[in-house]
């Protein structure tokens, strides 16, 4: 077990905790960056949208986990990132315009959506998001002469600095920039006033007030925060899918967004990007398993909408923390081999604000 | 001028009346305690000075400055702070972070300095944790600084949330029952710091209170209260013996 010793306050500030971890992290690195190298362009596609959903995922965290707002309305966000670049790009404008474009769209739209729901909370707040993003969807599917109806259109390919953005590697590459960006982003704003201030509006908002905590004010940061990464990575999933129809925006990628969050670990970074992992591949797992499947239920149509829907639950159920509480439990077993007491977590509890909890 | 001071303060739900045309001043310095039976009217009396709930008629005034219309995150930055009486701290949070919430309303960092971790936001980090430190060891409560809340003894977490009213530097404490749920000796603790918080810092206290051990021991002037009205005001020794306050407590005509 590695004991830190600190002797700076600096230390707490520090984005790694010590330098074990600045080599591990950049191991990963390193071997991100060489993916599209040693694998084929399938597995270089999917990894890429693994970082596109990643990078929703951590916006999300912020918002649910960290604020402890739920909001289903995601997918929306996500659209509008996705309409506000491919809508320029038609229009010429270029790529490294589009791309901000498309977060402070999204940004503007979750400022307006924070506003009229800021006294809600809970199951109000998740009801009135789902309702913002189904008008939202709606407006994809009316508003034919920017977005082309259900005929949709194709998604011009960027170029930045005159370099073409062309197929799964270029998105692949984008794609890692704008999570590390986001990450970072993300970790600045924990270490920051605004980050404690909404962690404080999670945990107790009569405190936080007291705290001297604008209720309102941060709910909205927090909100168009949120809203503004998802529409970067809504402008990524344009160029991801190549082909934007609104359908593509409907309420069950909301939930898969959610499904990120809570199946991944509310309240961690780390769980944002297990969360990610995790709902991109098991589509793939749940395709290879039909095979093996009796065929009356591999070929049922709804499998795989519901086994996300009995996996969200179980993971609510019975580990609140998600993968990465798992993933701290495993590593405080060995680390401490053998003398983990299954006690050690006992004291913790979900922190998703529901009116139960309340 | 007294730093503190309510005007015929009354607040009313539906057909009660909560606070019935309470009147009090405190002076800079001075520990003022508040006691009374239960549903005196003694907490409600805090939310209105924090500004949760709005009288429905009175005014309040801090330090010459009418007060009764400022929104309630102005309250802190004003220099009023606050615990609970049933604890709320940020549990999932570790003491020390809880206690950096505390300067909250002494961060001045644009959004945009935070979000890049400018320069700046890290030195104005640096300093708020140095200021946190002097509580942490003020109230000694290092060896607790990394533990998160949910994981401490109720007596701890007492201690950190009156850590965490004193990283807003307060002018003025209100205190809602220091001492409950804590056992003789906890309360007796408790008592020390606040002698500390009023002579090493200087910090006018205002608390509700239950136990008259530890409002006689701490306390300057007492108000009693019951079903909204005062009862009795003066030294903690001349209200316990009043008959009206004694007549509230035990009934009867004592």
């Amino acid at each position: 077990m590695r004991y830190l010793f600190k002797t700076r306050y600096q230390q707490d500030l520090a984005l790694f905790r010590h330098g074990g971890d600045r080599l591990n992290y950049g191991l990963l690195l390193v071997v991100l960056l060489l993916v599209p190298v040693m694998l084929s362009e399938f597995y270089v596609g999917e990894l890429g949208a693994v970082f596109i959903f990643a990078i929703t995922g951590v916006a999300l965290m912020l918002l649910i986990g960290y604020t402890g707002l739920v909001s289903l309305g995601h997918a929306a966000f996500l659209g509008i990132g996705a309409y506000t670049n491919a809508v320029l790009l038609q229009k010429g404008v270029p790529f490294v315009i589009t791309l901000p474009a498309s977060g402070i769209m999204a940004a503007l739209a979750g400022i307006a959506i924070g506003i009229p729901t800021l006294r809600m909370s809970g199951l109000y707040l998740a009801i009135a998001t789902l309702a913002f993003g189904s008008i939202v969807g709606t407006i994809f599917q009316k508003w034919t002469a920017v977005t082309g109806g259900f005929d949709g259109f194709a998604v011009p390919t960027p170029t930045i600095l005159g370099f073409p953005i062309e197929g799964a590697t270029g998105v692949y590459y984008l794609s890692l920039a704008v999570l590390l960006f986001v990450l970072w982003i993300s970790m600045n704003l924990l270490r920051s006033p605004i980050g404690r201030a909404m962690v404080a509006i999670r945990d107790s908002e009569v405190s936080a007030q007291s705290m001297g905590i604008n209720l309102s004010l941060y709910k909205t940061i927090a909100f168009a925060i949120s809203a503004g990464m998802t529409g970067l990575s809504g402008a990524l999933f344009a160029h991801y899918v190549r082909f934007l129809a609104p359908d593509a925006f409907d309420i069950l990628l909301s939930i898969q967004f959610v499904t990120i969050v809570f199946v991944g670990g509310l309240g961690s970074l780390h769980g944002a990007i297990f969360g990610a992992l995790f709902v991109r591949l098991l589509p793939q797992a749940i395709a290879i398993g039909r095979d093996y499947l009796p065929s009356a239920i591999g070929r049922m149509p709804g499998l795989e909408p519901s086994i996300f829907g009995l996996i969200l639950v179980l993971c609510i159920l019975f580990e609140p923390a998600g993968i990465h509480g798992r993933w701290q439990k495993v590593k405080l077993y060995f680390n401490s081999f053998p003398m983990y007491r299954r006690t050690s977590f006992r004291r913790q509890r979900a922190y998703a604000r529901s009116e139960r909890l309340r | 001028m007294s730093l503190f001071a309510a005007e015929d303060l009354a607040v009313r739900f539906g057909g009660i009346k909560a606070v019935d045309n309470v009147s009090f001043e405190v002076e800079q310095g001075e520990v003022f305690a508040i006691i009374g039976p239960n549903g005196a009217g003694k907490t409600t009396i805090f939310n209105l000075i924090s500004r949760i709930y709005n009288p429905t008629s009175g005014r309040l005034t801090f330090d010459g400055q009418d007060i009764t219309e400022v929104p309630p995150y102005r309250i802190a930055g004003l220099g009023i702070a606050r615990t609970f009486q049933n604890i709320e701290l940020f549990s999932n949070a570790s003491v020390l972070q809880n206690l950096l919430i505390g300067r909250h309303c002494h961060s001045r960092i644009s959004v945009g300095a935070q979000l890049l971790f400018l320069p700046s936001a890290r030195r104005a980090e640096v300093a708020h944790r140095e200021k946190v430190e002097d509580v942490i060891s003020f109230l000694e409560l290092e060896r607790y600084r990394d533990t998160l809340i949910a994981n401490l003894p109720y007596g701890v977490r007492k201690i950190v949330e009156l850590g965490r009213a004193l990283c807003i530097e307060p002018r003025l404490l209100l205190l809602d029952e220091p001492s409950s749920g804590l056992n003789v000796e906890e309360t007796e603790v408790m008592g020390f710091w606040i002698e500390d918080i009023k002579k090493d810092l200087g910090i006018t206290v205002i608390m509700v209170e239950h136990d008259m051990s530890l409002v006689s021991m701490v306390s300057d002037r007492v108000m009693a209260l019951n079903y909204g009205r005062v009862l009795a005001m003066g030294a903690p020794a001349e209200v316990q013996g009043n008959h009206e306050v004694i007549r509230a407590y035990i009934g009867g005509d004592a």
